[in-house]
């Protein structure tokens, strides 16, 4: 399968890799939230980790990503859209956004799905770290078979 | 040496320019029916199929009239599999239906669906689990069978990882217990010295592709004695070789296919020691330069020329686009809509996540040891580029299972 330049560029200079910490240093940490999401033997795991300032903006943003070269552009380009934006501007980005931004085929929605599922995970994660009501109902599309 | 480098020897296999060379007069000049039989086009056409018709039995230690020429393998296997089951069916019909087969859940799909239709037709089917090493044992085949089993399918080595199962031994216990033996030996013949009358044989399906001859071309050998082995035709229509497949014959293909079984009866030794060292080098060089990088199947009943290989906490398919210039094929399958790694691999009881991580690496008659050196480095450079990226190898390296982790799979 051909994969568009966007993917191709992600893959081979993916943005903002990395961490605020492993799991244990930022499981406490009240400025970062943390998103892991999918399952090794489905092929995919995304991590994302947010820092957030104390207006509620997300001032930076790592991720880590065990997948498929779309699954990696697609949390890459994640972590670009919700830098500086604040946490609820962030759950506003839709997977559709992602597929259209990087021309995933059909195949490779469930891609998208995961980065955006990464961010409302880690945002809510933040949330409830700092005794905020995480707001459960998200509509997005999840007929994918797994 | 030339980008990029074919390492899937075991999907297609480049035609040897010299079977090319001996096609060709039967496009353009030798270009009868072989089944013209009064006149001088037909009488060459049918010189040049019973010429290759010598040079295929000869490659398995058989008699040309035990060649049965097809479209390829699965259409052998469909022939070898349904015909045989048809023919050797219980009628009426037994108490535990039409007669019991044995086969392996790591076989071909071209193994496996026939199997799976003549199960809903009324066959009863034992579908044999290898071991962690993905090895048929005879052991394995002579426990499976029943009073009323008719046909024991095995595979000679595994298309996915190489491995080889014991066929003389399983072909062995077959015999003596009166049931037909057919063996997909697609990925073997050709490359590994074959003898239908030691190796306990009744039935081989095989093609030309992946011994350097044409696509489109297979053969399957029938034993024609001690004992004889009686097929139903699946294809009818004019009665062509000895009426188990009819149709006008495939003259250029078939030539092609047994020019490319002379070479391989000439060449095999020598090649087969070739590729070995290359491959033998290939793995041993990945696993020093990397950790938890595993060979998959037994490590030493295998194919001199296959090598599948996990590569933990890095996914297959982004591995392969690290490594664009090497053309192989991973257990990751991620482009298919099932999202299910490959069956081969699960089969053996490993853990999906592997399956996930592997790859497929195939050598053949033009790979060098450059192109080996090649493949090398950019595997070690892709594995490594991906592993900075992966969150598995982060919990990994902090000394965390992630098979006790509880995965959110959705």
């Amino acid at each position: 399968m051909a994969y568009s330049e966007k993917v191709i560029d992600h893959y081979q200079n993916p943005r903002n890799v990395g961490a605020f910490g492993s799991s244990s240093e930022v499981k406490d940490r009240k400025d970062v939230g943390v998103g892991i999401v999918g399952a090794p033997e489905c092929g995919d795991v995304m991590q994302l980790q947010i820092k957030v300032d104390d207006d509620g903006k997300i001032e930076d943003a790592k991720f880590k990503c065990f997948g498929c070269g779309s699954a990696i552009a697609s949390s890459s380009l994640a972590t670009e859209w919700i830098k500086g934006k604040s946490v609820d501007e962030a759950l506003e980005i839709k997977n559709t956004r992602i597929v259209e931004e990087l021309a995933l085929p059909p195949v490779k929605i469930h891609c998208s799905v995961l980065a955006e599922d990464s961010i409302r995970t880690a945002i809510e994660d933040y949330k409830k770290k700092n005794g905020q009501v995480v707001d459960s109902a998200h509509g997005h599309d999840h007929s994918h078979a797994h | 040496m030339n980008l990029p480098i074919y390492m899937d020897n075991a999907s297609t296999t480049r035609t040897d320019p010299r079977v090319v060379e001996a096609m060709l007069p039967y496009f353009t000049e030798t270009y009868g029916n072989s089944a013209s039989r009064n006149h001088a086009f037909g009488w060459a056409a049918e010189k040049g199929v019973e010429l290759a018709r010598e040079q295929a039995a000869s490659l398995i230690g058989a008699g040309p009239k035990e060649i049965v020429w097809t479209s390829g393998a699965t259409e052998s296997n469909n022939l070898a599999i349904k015909g045989a089951a048809q023919m050797y069916a219980k009628a009426p019909m037994g108490e535990t239906g039409r007669g019991h087969i044995v086969t392996c859940i790591i076989e071909h799909k071209a193994v496996l669906d026939p199997c799976k239709r003549l199960e809903r037709e009324g066959f009863d089917v034992t579908w044999l689990e290898p071991g962690a090493d993905g090895v048929v044992t005879a052991e394995m085949v002579a426990g499976a069978l029943r009073e009323d089993t008719i046909l024991v399918s095995i595979m000679w080595a595994n298309n996915e990882i190489g491995t080889i199962n014991d066929i003389p031994g399983i072909g062995a216990v077959c015999r003596e217990r009166g049931v037909v033996f057919h063996t997909d030996a697609t990925q073997w013949v050709g490359k590994m010295p074959t003898d239908v009358e030691k190796d306990n044989v009744d039935l081989m399906s095989w093609s030309g592709h992946k011994i350097y001859g044409p696509g489109g071309v297979g053969a399957l050998y029938v034993r024609r004695r001690r004992p004889r082995v009686r097929l139903q035709a699946q294809i009818d229509g004019g009665g062509h070789e000895r009426g188990m497949r009819s149709g006008t014959l495939n003259v250029p293909g078939i030539v092609g296919f047994g020019a490319a079984c002379a070479i391989c009866s000439e060449e095999m030794e020598t090649e087969r020691e070739r590729l070995l060292a290359l491959r033998l080098k290939l793995e041993n060089e990945l696993k020093s330069r990397m950790d938890v990088v595993e060979v998959n199947g037994h490590a030493d009943r295998r194919l001199p020329h296959l090598t599948n290989i996990s590569f933990g906490f890095v996914e297959g398919e982004s591995l392969m686009m690290g490594i664009k210039d090497i053309a192989c094929s991973s257990g990751s399958a991620c482009t298919s809509a099932s999202l299910e790694p490959s069956y081969v691999l699960k089969g053996l009881g490993l853990g999906d996540e592997l399956a996930h991580s592997s790859l497929r690496l195939s050598l053949g008659r033009w790979s060098t040891e450059e192109e080996v050196d090649y493949a090398i480095d950019a595997i070690h450079k892709a594995v490594e580029h991906l592993r900075a990226l992966s969150p598995l190898y982060d919990l990994h390296n902090e000394g965390i299972d992630i098979t006790k982790i509880e995965w959110q799979t959705h």
